[in-house]
């Protein structure tokens, strides 16, 4: 693997290398001493062209428990700012000897761009594009449920489990990432949408879709239970709204307590953060005890250093 | 004094043999053999196709105001090669092409180049706002003779601003030439709305924000009596509103391009740019519903849309990046690869889709599109059909590079453009006794 763009690049095989070595990046972090020496000498550059503080440091402590030199470039872009700065920066960064490039990026297919525009020769690891994809994401959400859900976790993957992703699809990286990882890990896939918040042209994808999370709870023995983050100016604003009011959401899409209440006993509650608090997921249902939100946060830390590391180091071996 | 041109055994229409007198701008005889007069230039045409110069309805030159992407020096130069010998310019300059002052600016400096005909299509509205009408009388009544007006780039969206102008073009005899999208329904679209955009994450450009407007403009036209021009269909569902419209009566035409008979929505998959371009790429039943349109006669034309743009406005991100492509020099190619080679047209068909037809819907089809016929404006394109060539945008005319057909083998290629008997373009193999294009 030279590269980590989208999910949908990932073999089933891939994918459970990740979340192994992620495991064994995990069980690193319970030792005293934290720190390992594997990527001592590689220079890792955290490219942010879009505010995200916590993915911003979640990569920053993945590559520097791996001891990692970190650099951290914040290259704020609005999108009518030109992209010559995408390029320039690109180069920029290849001047300096960067060996992993982490991207995140406003625009959609800008981590692909740095890796195929023949402007860097290091490794890019797409920290979310746009509407595309954000795989370690995908990726640790994987690897919470598969902590929590599977029996022997190691070397397995989510076979059998039936995942509900619900809110905004359309504009969700977030949701496109783990539609296909966790097909490919062998889970049932149920979007959970408003229609105006599900893509045309989505029919392909391995997923069934039901428009109420009251059908969603019904119809399905649902195992894990994700909420996305719904944006408040989606919800208002005439032509521009994809749905009536936030009052009107959360009572069709919001997880309250009653809705927790009726999921399997086993069912955890996941969300990829910020939460709205009070929209998407009332107060009860994020700080229950089947609430993994938490827990979510740290296992990107071993994600993400796993994926560091099999981009990084895997690379010693090929040379 | 122009020097005579004697174009020998050439395949007129890719038909009949014959050899062509050219002199004092027209075509002084047509024969099987033709005696080349003192000083001629003698053109070996075996092998090669004459179709009347092609006329573009479509063209985007970029002077004044983006001279860095495109000149109408450049622009004509890489018509001429494209086999060329009329083009339309859009409006969208800066200043707008939306006064008499400026269309015959720009018509005027076509002329001094001399490599092409320019005719300006005036703005519909001023500034393009889609607020006020220009000029149009004024336009129309210019040494630039403008009949053809269109906001292209931007649709015409107000029903009453183009009720008005679909009326009022009628004093002329002009024709709206209209860039169909519903405005509301592609605000920030990057791409076709399908498939692949649902998969990429890029904002979609549904169908039906251009075939509402094409239905709406069918009938708007039906209405007042006039006469409309659809640019650049893309869909399916808009060539069955045009057929519709046809069988109806109403005096409406269609152009299809280059891009959008041979490329899909699938290019996009790589975020490269050079394939971004409004209207978007569809998908492969729409390109078949295209060819078969332009076979039957439902589309009347093909036009290049010619969109030169900077690097920097190509060489970035997806959503940054500008609408356009190259399309004067590799027009040709393209059609015989994807409509002639597949039998869909004819060489004579060609000489209608990319001559004829447009000259007619110009209203300059007593310069141009004329019969290969003695008598007639001497304006000739000799076409290599078995010349195969790999597309390269460093080797194109134009100023600007983004061409997404870098690297794509075309069948053939217009090795001669004629222009008034003055060769525009010549392929040296032609004539190893000159220059190649003249300066």
């Amino acid at each position: 693997m030279k590269h980590l763009l989208s999910t949908r690049d990932l073999s089933r095989d891939d994918a459970i290398l990740i979340l192994d070595t992620a495991a064994q990046m995990a069980a690193t972090q319970e030792r005293e001493v934290r720190k390992l020496p594997t990527l001592r000498g590689k220079t890792v550059v955290n490219l942010f062209f879009e505010d995200s503080t916590r993915t911003r440091i979640s990569f920053e402590a993945a590559a520097k428990r791996l001891s990692a030199d970190v650099i951290n470039f914040s290259a704020k872009g609005s999108s009518v700012s030109k992209g010559e700065s995408l390029k320039d920066t690109a180069l920029t960064l290849q001047a300096m000897g960067a060996d992993a490039v982490v991207v995140r990026h406003w625009a959609s297919g800008a981590a692909y761009q740095l890796a195929h525009g023949g402007w860097l020769h290091g490794s890019v690891l797409n920290a979310g594009d746009g509407t595309h994809q954000h795989p370690t994401q995908a990726l640790l959400d994987a690897f919470t449920m598969r902590r929590h859900l599977v029996g022997s976790p190691e070397g397995a993957g989510l076979d059998g489990l039936t995942v509900a992703i619900v809110g905004d699809v359309l504009h969700s990286r977030v949701a496109r990432s783990n539609v296909h990882l966790l097909h490919t890990l062998g889970a049932r896939v149920v979007l959970v949408a408003p229609p105006t918040l599900v893509p045309v042209g989505m029919e392909p994808w391995p997923c069934e879709v039901v428009h109420t999370l009251d059908e969603a709870i019904e119809s399905y023995d649902i195992d894990a239970l994700m909420m996305l983050r719904v944006q408040r100016e989606r919800m208002s604003g005439g032509g521009l709204a994809f749905f009536p009011s936030p009052a009107e959401y959360t009572r069709l899409y919001g997880l309250d307590a009653d809705r927790l209440g009726r999921l399997p006993d086993h069912a955890i509650v996941m969300h990829p953060g910020p939460m709205n608090r009070g929209l998407e997921i009332s107060a009860e249902a994020a700080d229950s005890p089947r609430s993994v939100i938490v827990e979510q946060v740290g296992n990107g830390v071993a994600v993400r250093m796993a994926a560091l590391y099999l981009l990084l180091a895997g690379e010693e071996g090929a040379q | 004094m122009s020097r005579p041109i004697v174009i020998v055994n050439a395949s007129l229409y890719g038909e009949e043999t014959a050899s062509l007198l050219v002199e004092d701008g027209v075509i002084a005889q047509v024969a099987d053999s033709i005696e080349a007069p003192e000083g001629a230039l003698v053109i070996d045409a075996s092998g090669l196709v004459a179709l009347p110069g092609l006329v573009d309805l479509h063209t985007h030159l970029r002077e004044p105001g983006r001279e860095d992407a495109e000149t109408i020096e450049t622009g004509s130069r890489a018509a001429a090669r494209g086999g060329w010998t009329a083009v339309h310019a859009m409006a969208n300059t800066n200043p707008v092409a939306d006064t008499a002052g400026v269309v015959e600016q720009v018509h005027s400096r076509g002329q001094e180049i001399g490599l092409v005909d320019v005719f300006p299509v005036g703005a519909v509205t001023v500034g393009l706002k889609g607020e006020h009408l220009s000029e149009m009388g004024a336009m129309a009544n210019s040494r630039a003779r403008v009949r053809l007006f269109s906001d292209d780039g931007i649709c015409v969206y107000d029903p009453v601003i183009m009720r008005r102008a679909l009326e009022y073009v009628k004093t002329f005899d002009g024709a709206v030439v209209q860039h169909a999208q519903d405005l509301r329904l592609t605000e920030g679209s990057q791409m076709h709305e399908g498939e692949v955009s649902a998969e990429l994450g890029l904002a979609g450009w549904p169908a039906v924000a251009e075939e509402s407007i094409v239905a709406r403009d069918a009938l708007l036209a039906e209405h007042v009596g006039s006469r409309v021009h659809v640019q650049h269909l893309s869909t399916r569902g808009s060539v069955e509103i045009v057929r519709w419209a046809k069988e109806r009566g109403i005096s409406v035409t269609a152009e299809a391009t280059p891009h959008h008979l041979l490329l899909t929505h699938e290019s996009a998959r790589t975020y490269d740019p050079l394939f971004k371009v409004n209207p978007p790429l569809r998908t492969q039943d729409d390109v078949d519903a295209l060819r078969d349109a332009v076979g039957d006669g439902t589309i009347d034309i093909i036009a290049t849309d010619h969109a030169p743009h900077a690097s920097e406005d190509k060489d970035c991100e997806w959503a940054a990046a500008s609408f356009g492509m190259l399309g004067l020099e590799t027009a040709l190619g393209i059609v015989q690869k994807v409509l002639v080679d597949t039998g869909v047209l004819t060489w004579r068909d060609v000489a209608r889709v990319m001559s004829e037809t447009p000259a007619r819907i110009g209203r300059v089809d007593h310069l141009h599109g004329r019969p290969l016929a003695a008598g007639e404006p001497a304006n000739i394109t000799l076409i290599d059909p078995n010349a195969p060539w790999t597309v390269s945008a460093d080797a194109l005319a134009s100023r600007a590079r983004n061409t997404p057909y870098g690297g794509i083998e075309l069948p053939g290629r217009p090795v001669a453009t004629i222009l008034r008997g003055e060769p525009t373009h010549l392929d040296p193999r032609l004539a190893p006794d000159t220059e190649g294009v003249p300066a």
